[in-house]
């Protein structure tokens, strides 16, 4: 079998690659090693060779194996043929220019042409590097039995949840904290599946139903929530911070205009409760997936935007550097975000600790190889790196294209493509700063119209992009590279997966596909192992504010194994028993014991289980960023729940992202915000929002003082307090009403008799400052419009209908004069109890 | 010891709330009590620290060497020579300065007043050929992942001396150098990562021009201020705030969460006052800014980090990192290494003066440097990139004055003798913060973390 691969493999090479194959005669080497081996040691080895540590363009020269894969621009040498060579263009200073100082004499010119035309005959055979793992089959074997998380997950019928917890609790000698009351538990439900608050009228009518059947209550409430479509907008963003999403490349952050449809594809797929394995399959393989529909397939490419949208080393210079780079990243996320392993510590040496040599990288590494990653960025001169979208099969109504019509836009190329030429190469000017200003200009002009063009059907209207994969054109296997750097290629590997997964591991030489499929099936196997595991622990750690497997990228042996692997377990099977529904898996958790305990502490279990691993109550918790946000916009009844179309990245279009045109406080829920790497907005940044640069394991909590100068003086704030004051005023005409729903609003629960005491004496003691300096924000209409906004706009209160303008960048905002309780309402924002979960 | 339990710690801070001093707590026993509770309380360093603060001064974009720290005769003799690549001899006149008689161009005449102050290291050399990853490399150790910076690691290491300010501080223009990952904390917690402040524009992030001699904006910092609220109305609603968060405190018994946001609202209503303060140069005299160039126009904007940077030190921040971009020479380098020197020159010779009569330098380590330096060949008019050897400088905190360490080869392509790669410039700098770079570490996913990885000596050569 493999022998036939090997035939067709030398039958498909190309006749150049068979030219070489000959052995130089005795004359030939003679003449290469006394005329051809000293020019390029002198003319080309410093930028182009293993010695110097360079390969400038990719290019290496000093075997013959650089020479005949050639680097950026193809084959360098075409054997017999100067005139088909890219390096004798180079030498002779036509199209390149190399040496780029000196041309170099004409004899030694005249050399290299003989020696072309004779076959390029080349003693100098590239030394095979061999890399050895020093990971034997035997310490795969051994892993694969001993490690917890290579073990499938097992679980006894007639185990629960709250079974298991119980008896981590009961054998450690604790007690178990008191259910949660009704105002605390809704309150978490809430913003546990859908990220909001719940509004005044829901608490009431929570609580009448707890009142005659508290289960019943949680269980409607429960599947209330998770069909509404901010449930998709919640959990889709858990998976985003995972996914590392963001809509610039990073480094020289070029804007990715098109992420935005990956983002919103997780939110629906979310709500539609696609199962996590087709979820995942999706991400993977989208693309080779079999279809029925246009719709489905759109849908599906747009899913594998997840191997796309990372970050992306545009100035990398070096073509494989950059994508054995893009390639990396795609091996890390994916095996973080799926498998809770770090493959990709293998890339330079074997896994530290993990049984994962560094074939196994190299055999994933030539799957993504041969596959077509395409993200785009504008074709500018800065940006060395550009890449073709993934256009879509469905056009998109809202997309709209420039005015100028296509044939416009050739002609406009044509002349300055003329213009260029005439004025000679880059080194010919090199001396001259001014022309190479100009040409840089040129170039730069007659790529942005071919950016426009590339947009463009022939008829004039705009085509649909989105970002994702496809398969590459050729299917190649990767080398393994010493120490991860490309200038050391050792021997070739199979495609394939890892030798610790048993059978699922799979190796492939194919020539029609990649292998992504495979991957993508081996990858969402009831019988792989981990991806269960790492998900359900996902799930668990947003509801129970902690993870069982306290590294949830990490199920490795350098992660930390579980204290109750019983339970994770559990969860596992239960996840893949209903069919990866990860709402099945949600509601299973909420509806336990373990979820509905309150966070009461209990000094004898903190004295025993300080960190509460064994769950004996429940966490409490900071909101994220997110959360913070948009509870501020409900509670000023500003949020706008419709789904903004694109993003402002997209507004924005290609080209360099500027974040300081970005308006933070248009009043859409925050996984709407666009995130540009490096540049993430004020709210979201200064509240724990993850580094969209790598993939995020969970958001770190954490109280700086940036986010209580925030607080107390941001004008997002003060405007939302406002607003809700505002809004407290049209509904209640007395100050003691106005209060009291305002802890209603803001805490979910009525208020205890010490804040309302704190209350009275601060309207007491407050003295209102005139409001001269007052910014235009607190300030947007004269008073005359105020009373009558605030009459059409107080109708729906904060419950139900948003007040909103026909402009949705423009809300109508209703103010007060009432300074003390617009304060009082930022207080009630800032103050930990707003800010914590209980 | 006396120890202060946990409830009169908070009882401490708490009643401190609203307390507008600006001066830190200095008291050993105020120390000890905010220990447990301000993880950016002041610690116990692994041996004697050399300097208590830094500032570093980061050339973004890579200035020449050979035009600059690095005399190279032989590159001035074979200047114009060509032989695969065209040499290009420094473009300025390098001489003997001080009484060490370090050789520094005349880029620098201001910079090489203070000769016997500096410690050249020119012999440095990185991994990475361009300049994000070199840049981060610089930072954070590595070019390839996501990694503290080297400020997070200081701060995590060391604390800060005054619980009224941040530990780590950027000083910015806006644009480059404020960089979420080269000042971030990365799997540190959030806490050691720079707070950044901008002395030249808007919290809008657009450039604002600030006119010369003037105090930097009251927007330096994010929301500093309240647009509305006086001191006593604000006074009024924190005592509310207060009362509510010690109410939340009492239903929840025990909640570090709480007592952390009630600090945070402290040092942010302390830093209301403490920030603008610091950042308020009206107080200077004439002849200080004078020394930084402030209020001409080529030095005026670095002049105003340099003298805000000092100002920093005085204060108790423990790491400042400040910088200059734009030294991404391909073209027209004489003219270009004029201008930027002549900005850069004067505001840093005045700081190592102003620190030094002070009595600050001794306990501040200021470094210079770039991510990488400059080819000896000319690319056109201009230089290309050379990771492979380029120069560096620290001064003050525990390293020799008009000493010069390691070397590059004759020409100034490839460091030579005593090399110091980025991960031993870390380390050196480490330990002259009194950190052992081997034993400062932090567990992150399972295992322990540092700074210099695997890699790392110290140059014991240049500790004084």
């Amino acid at each position: 079998m493999k022998k036939t691969i090997y035939l067709l493999a030398i039958l498909l090479m190309s006749p150049a690659t068979l030219g070489i194959a000959q052995e130089p005669t005795e004359t030939q080497i003679k003449f290469f090693e006394s005329k051809i081996r000293p020019a390029l040691t002198k003319y080309c080895y410093e930028c182009h060779s293993v010695d110097a540590g360079d390969s400038r363009g990719g290019l290496l020269v000093d075997s013959r194996e650089g020479l005949l894969e050639g680097g950026d621009s193809g084959p360098a040498i075409e054997p017999g043929e100067p005139d088909q060579s890219v390096f004798w263009e180079a030498i002779t200073w036509d199209g390149y220019e190399m040496p780029p100082s000196k041309k170099m004499p004409d004899s030694v010119i005249a050399d290299f042409k003989k020696w072309i035309e004779m076959g390029a005959p080349d003693p100098r055979v590239r030394e095979i590097l061999k890399f050895k793992t020093k990971i034997t089959s035997e310490d795969i074997d051994k892993a694969a039995k001993d490690h917890w998380a290579f073990q499938p997950p097992k679980s006894e019928s007639g185990t629960s949840i709250d079974g298991l917890v119980e008896v981590a609790i009961q054998n450690a000698g604790l007690k178990p904290s008191p259910p949660a009351d009704s105002f605390s538990l809704l309150r978490r439900i809430n913003f546990d599946l859908i990220g909001l608050p719940p509004t005044p009228t829901e608490i009431k009518a929570f609580h009448s139903a707890w009142e005659k059947d508290a289960d019943a209550a949680v269980k409607s409430k429960i599947d209330e929530l998770l069909n509404r479509p901010q449930y998709g907008e919640r959990w889709g963003r858990h998976w985003l911070d995972v996914a590392r999403y963001a809509e610039s490349s990073g480094s020289r952050n070029f804007s990715f205009p098109h992420a935005w449809r990956y983002r919103d594809y997780v939110i629906d797929s979310f709500n539609d409760d696609t199962s996590y394995d087709r979820f995942i399959s999706e991400q993977i393989a989208g693309d080779l997936l079999p279809t029925k529909t246009d719709e489905q397939w759109q849908k599906n490419l747009i899913a594998t935007g997840f191997l796309a949208i990372g970050l992306k080393h545009l100035d990398q210079k070096n073509p494989r550097i950059f994508t054995a780079d893009m390639v990396d990243e795609q091996i890390d996320t994916m095996t973080q975000a799926v498998l809770g392993l770090t493959v990709a510590c293998a890339r330079c040496h074997d896994h530290k600790f993990d049984p994962i040599p560094t074939d196994d990288y190299y055999a994933m590494a030539g799957i993504f190889r041969s596959t077509k990653t395409l993200f785009g960025t504008k074709r500018i001169a800065q940006n060395h790196r550009a890449g073709d979208l993934l256009l879509l099969p469905i056009l998109d109504e809202n997309v709209s294209g420039g005015s100028q019509s296509v044939a416009e836009l050739k002609k406009r190329q044509a002349a300055l493509k003329q213009q260029i030429a005439s004025m000679g190469g880059m080194r010919k000017n090199k001396d001259n700063d001014n022309a190479k200003k100009e040409l840089k200009s040129l170039r730069n002009a007659a790529l942005r119209i071919q950016g426009q063009l590339d947009t463009m059907n022939p008829d004039g209207s705009t085509k649909t992009f989105g970002m994702g994969v496809q398969e590459a054109d050729q299917m190649v296997n990767a080398n393994i590279l010493l120490g991860g750097e490309v200038e050391r290629p050792a021997q070739e590997v199979d495609r394939g997966f890892l030798q610790v997964l048993g059978d699922l591991n799979f190796q492939t030489n194919s020539q029609k596909s990649s292998g992504r499929r495979q991957l993508a099936d081996s990858m969402t196997s009831k019988n792989n192992p981990l991806t269960a595991r790492v998900m359900a622990n996902r799930i668990w750690m947003h509801l129970l504010g902690a993870p069982l497997v306290s590294t949830p990228n990490n199920f490795g042996f350098s992660g930390v194994k579980p204290d109750n692997q019983a339970l994770l377990d559990h969860l596992a099977v239960r996840f893949m028993q209903e069919d990866w529904s990860v709402k099945s898996l949600i509601r299973e958790i909420m509806l336990t014991e373990t979820y509905r305990r309150s966070s009461q502490y209990n000094k004898n279990n903190y004295a025993v289980d300080p960190e509460n691993k064994l769950f004996w109550r429940a966490n409490p918790r900071q909101l994220d960023a997110e959360a913070m946000r948009d509870a501020m916009l409900a509670l000023s009844g500003n949020l706008d729940l419709k789904r903004p179309y694109g993003s402002a990245v997209s507004q924005g279009g290609d080209g360099k992202t500027a974040a300081a045109n970005i308006n933070p406080n248009i009043p859409v829920r925050s996984v709407y915000l666009p995130i540009i790497r490096d540049e993430v907005v004020e709210p979201l940044k200064l509240f724990g929002f993850p580094d969209a640069n790598i993939s995020s394991a969970g958001r770190q909590e954490s109280i700086v003082p940036t986010q209580a100068l925030y607080m107390m003086n941001g004008e997002f704030v003060s405007t939302q307090a406002q607003q809700m004051a505002a809004s407290l005023e049209s509904k209640y005409s007395t100050t003691n009403e106005q209060v009291r729903n305002a802890f209603l609003w803001t805490y979910g629960r009525p208020a205890t008799d010490e804040e309302i005491q704190a209350s009275v004496q601060f309207f007491k003691e407050f003295e209102p400052v005139q409001q001269a300096t007052a910014k235009p924000a607190l300030n947007q209409q004269s008073s005359s419009s105020q009373t009558s906004r605030r009459r059409t706009g107080g109708r729906a209160g904060r419950d139900g209908g948003r007040r909103r303008g026909q402009n949705s960048q423009e809300p109508v905002a209703p103010t007060t004069n009432n300074q003390r309780l617009v304060v009082f309402c930022q207080t009630l924002m800032a103050s930990a109890r707003f800010r914590i979960l209980n | 010891m006396t120890t202060i339990n946990r409830r009169q710690a908070i009882q401490t801070i708490t009643t401190a709330f609203g307390s507008v001093a600006f001066a830190a707590m200095t008291t050993k026993q105020a120390l000890a009590a905010v220990q447990d509770k301000n993880p950016l309380a002041s610690r116990e360093t692994h041996f004697a620290a050399r300097a208590k603060h830094v500032i570093m001064l980061f050339m973004n974009g890579a200035p020449s060497h050979v035009d600059t720290f690095d005399y190279k005769p032989e590159l001035i003799k074979n200047s114009g020579k060509s032989n695969r690549t065209k040499l290009m001899g420094p473009q300025f006149k390098f001489r003997q300065r001080g009484k060490s008689g370090l050789w520094i161009s005349d880029l620098f005449p201001n910079v090489g007043e203070l000769a016997d102050d500096l410690c050249l290291i020119r012999s440095m050399h990185g991994d990475q050929p361009n300049h994000p990853t070199a840049e981060r490399a610089a930072h954070t150790g590595t070019g390839q992942f996501i990694r503290p910076s080297i400020g997070a690691w200081s701060t995590y290491g060391l604390g800060t001396e005054n619980t009224d300010l941040p530990g780590f501080v950027a000083l910015g223009e806006g644009g480059r150098g404020a960089s979420a990952i080269n000042q971030g904390s990365a799997f540190l917690p959030a806490r050691y990562a720079a707070t950044t402040v901008n002395t030249g524009v808007g919290s809008s992030g657009r450039s604002k021009t600030r006119g010369r001699g003037e105090p930097a904006s009251k927007e330096s910092v994010p929301n500093i201020s309240n647009p509305v609220l006086n001191s006593k109305a604000q006074r009024t609603q924190l005592d509310l705030l207060k009362r509510l968060n010690q109410e939340a405190l009492r239903q929840d018994v025990y909640q570090p969460q709480v007592e952390g946001i009630m600090q945070s609202y402290e040092l942010a209503f302390r830093m209301q006052t403490s920030m603008p303060q610091l950042m308020d140069l009206s107080k200077e005299s004439e002849q200080t800014k004078q020394m930084y160039g402030i209020g001409e126009q080529t030095t005026d904007a670095f002049g105003t980090q340099c003298l805000m940077a000092r100002r920093m030190v005085e204060a108790g921040v423990r790491f400042i990192e400040l910088g200059k971009g734009g030294w991404d020479h391909h073209t027209d380098i004489k003219e270009k290494m004029q201008s930027h020197c002549q900005s850069i020159d004067k505001p840093i010779a005045g700081l190592l003066a102003d620190l030094k009569q002070r009595g600050l330098l001794k306990d501040t380590l200021v470094i210079w440097a770039g991510e990488f330096g400059r080819t000896p060949h000319a690319t056109g008019s201009g230089r290309g990139h050379n990771n492979k050897g380029f120069a560096s400088w620290m001064a003050g905190g525990g390293v020799k004055g008009g000493f010069s360490y390691g070397s590059t080869d004759e020409l100034g392509y490839e460091a030579v003798d005593d090399k110091m790669h980025t991960h031993d410039w870390h380390a050196t700098i480490l330990h002259l913060l009194g950190l052992d770079h081997e034993r400062l570490t932090y567990r992150h996913a399972g295992r322990d973390f540092r700074l210099t990885d695997v890699h790392g000596k110290v140059a014991k050569e240049i500790l004084a």
